[in-house]
């Protein structure tokens, strides 16, 4: 028999941005409601915002923008593959999301007036507003989840959902990661929250948790969602930010940009119009980080004293605090030097770009009582002030839809299958160790699917792929930590293998670097303007197929539709 | 298959005069996203168990004695 650890109307696995709002947004549609926030580590430091964030880069504020210019601007940093709908309902929410969270006590800037203070990043529009005391912002969070009685567990993976005999989601099966015990949380609603593939590609320094992402991100979601029978959107269009060379983390222009930092190439000039993070600049960043004129750096040494000082207090307490300590180490001042930068490896997320479980604008998946929000749910460029709001959406949804419902009877072969899967790993005493699989499978990321794309490489990587898959039940683990390791080792084969199947299918080139085909070098609007879809098909297999666009409810202007595609300044000139 | 231990530098420092572990503290265990530190049962000190840190400073930052202090990994510094 199973070993139920728990019976929840509302299960939220992932604790980070997204789960901690949407099981708020739960209790709060529903108080009746038993809800469970599900945590890999601990909810008070977890996920990519663990030190906080430094603002929000996607702020739809009365005044400064509104909902249509912001779906327009996404629309077309995303090269027009956008369901404008799921955008557009973003856009309708995030000014009523920033007043509650100032309510909850997040300090945002504010002008001598009160109101708040929003800067200029992006190529059209207006969307950044600065949280220079923004570290704060998870104990915000706990305490709303402790005040609306959510039920948090802590220290837990989920490693695949629980679906009953007509594919609806029955709950989670999950692994104590301090235990080492498996068990089964029954739910009649799930919500995904569990963040990026950030552990995909492997960090140039060769240190497996130097990446972008908090490493925890290993993919969980995109796993459980696909071997759930989710569709998922866009995986093609990766993750590839411009970081700090080496510390892999945010130099950052959107912080640096409104004081009068900017991008430069070696001589210290301003090649792109634009340092908002799209697929077209970071075609332009790669070019110049390639070309004569590279390595490419972040420059702000030519600002007055204070503005540098103000920048540093805000770079060094948020988000990456320890890039202070980085820059100590290389004996290099914001004051005389400017920061090197290089081009991160691959990862899925549509927090920044667009790779995700499908979702509808109320959060739903394909799979009936699944939802996802956040980093891993695409709404393209949803950052995490868009987490939060789908986080809401996704609650309320998932409280409604359980409301309705009764537990679905166990299926007892899916447990058992599950559970010798994740057992596994710790009868192997002689296996290979996850670290040096991960190390293996994270290398071939690289050499196989790193942009440029290359037909012929992604194909010997998914070879290498399945190589690695037959790899994986020898995998040994000693202990509860290991057994941790080796499971998401299996979610990064996943997403490997989706990141290289995504990318076969799409034979054009779209979103700049994110998805540029050597062999396919031009975007064809005619047979690929549409999303590209990847789910499980009925035979097992991971299959791919177009899903046509919702027709547009914001139009675009002719003269905007090329507006990120011209990143590059065309005469140069030394900007001061 | 073989075993071998590699030895290498952790960037997680605990200062074991000033940690009170050995009175029941656990934050820095409890803070880590990536469940990296535990406690030395043998002399009751929190430790560095696993080199897979994001150097984040959770546990520098919630240690309520500043007893621990985050290098960045050697391979990035």
């Amino acid at each position: 028999m199973s070993n139920i650890i728990a019976e929840v109307d509302v299960l939220v696995i992932g604790g980070g941005t997204a789960g901690p709002m949407a099981a708020v947004k739960a209790k709060e549609k529903n108080p009746a409601a038993k809800v469970m926030l599900l945590e890999k580590a601990h909810v008070k430091r977890s996920g990519c915002i663990s030190m906080g964030m430094d603002g929000l880069n996607n702020a739809v504020i009365p005044g400064h923008a509104t909902p249509e210019q912001y779906v327009k601007e996404i629309t077309i940093a995303n090269d027009g593959i956008v369901n404008q709908k799921t955008v557009m309902a973003y856009a309708q929410e995030s000014f009523n999301m920033i007043n509650q969270l100032d309510r909850w006590g997040v300090k945002f800037e504010k002008d001598e007036t009160g109101d708040y203070a929003v800067r200029k990043v992006h190529h059209m529009g207006t969307y950044v507003l600065p949280m220079p005391e923004g570290h704060h912002m998870k104990k915000v969070l706990y305490r709303q989840l402790k005040k609306a009685r959510v039920e948090i567990t802590n220290r837990y993976m989920a490693t695949r959902l629980l679906l009953d005999e007509q594919g609806a989601v029955a709950g989670a099966m999950v692994l104590d990661t301090r235990e080492g015990t498996f068990g089964v949380i029954r739910a009649k609603a799930v919500i995904l929250s569990t963040g990026a593939a950030g552990r995909l590609g492997l960090p140039s320094s060769g240190y497996l948790f130097g990446t972008y992402e908090n490493p925890t991100n290993a993919g969980d979601g995109y796993a459980l969602a696909y071997h759930a029978g989710a569709e998922l959107s866009g995986i093609e269009c990766y993750q590839i930010n411009p970081l700090i060379k080496d510390y892999n983390g945010p130099a950052c222009a959107y912080v640096t940009g409104p004081f009068g930092g900017y991008t430069a190439n070696s001589k210290g000039e301003r090649f792109i119009e634009c340092d908002y993070w799209s697929g077209q600049m970071m075609m332009e960043f790669y070019k110049e980080l390639e070309g004569g004129n590279g390595p490419v750096f972040l420059k702000i040494d030519h600002l007055a004293e204070e503005t540098i000082s103000n920048i540093e207090h805000i770079l060094h307490t948020n988000e990456r605090p320890s890039r202070g300590r980085f820059h100590e180490g290389r004996h290099l001042n914001y004051r005389s030097s400017m920061v090197e930068m290089h081009i991160s490896e691959i990862g899925l997320c549509s927090g920044h770009s667009a790779s995700g479980v499908w979702v509808d604008e109320h959060a739903a998946t394909t799979v009936p009582g699944l939802y996802a929000a956040g980093d891993l749910a695409c709404v393209p460029h949803n950052y995490m002030l868009g987490a939060f709001v789908y986080g809401k959406f996704a609650g309320e949804s998932a409280a409604e839809y359980a409301a309705g419902r009764t537990h679905a009877p166990v299926d007892e072969a899916q447990v058992a299958n599950e559970s010798a899967r994740v057992l596994g790993p710790l009868n192997n005493p002689d296996g290979v160790t996850p670290t040096q699989v991960e190390y293996k499978l994270r290398r071939f990321v690289n050499d196989y699917l790193q942009p440029p794309k290359i037909t012929r490489k992604m194909e010997i990587g998914l070879q290498r792929f399945a190589e690695i898959g037959a790899d994986l039940p020898a995998m040994s683990a000693t202990n509860p930590h290991e057994l941790m390791r080796a499971m998401e080792v299996h979610f990064i084969r996943d997403c490997a293998e989706m990141a290289a199947r995504a990318s076969l299918y799409r034979t054009e080139s779209r979103w700049g670097l994110y998805h540029y085909r050597v062999d396919h070098p031009e975007k064809n609007d005619a047979d690929w303007f549409c999303h590209a879809q990847l789910k499980k098909n009925d035979a097992g297999e991971m299959s791919c197929f177009k899903r046509p666009i919702e027709p547009y409810i914001v139009a675009l202007d002719e003269e905007e539709k090329d507006a990120y595609n011209r990143m590059r300044i065309v005469k140069q000139t030394a900007v001061a | 298959m073989p075993m071998t231990l590699n030895r290498v530098a952790v960037p997680v420092i605990v200062d074991e005069e000033k940690c009170i572990a050995e009175k029941g503290c656990t934050v820095c265990v409890d803070v880590c996203p990536l469940d990296l530190l535990a406690i030395n049962l043998l002399n009751g000190k929190a430790y560095m168990k696993y080199d897979e840190c994001w150097y984040c400073l959770p546990c520098e930052v919630d240690c309520p004695t500043q007893a621990i202090r985050v290098d960045i990994p050697y391979l990035l510094r």
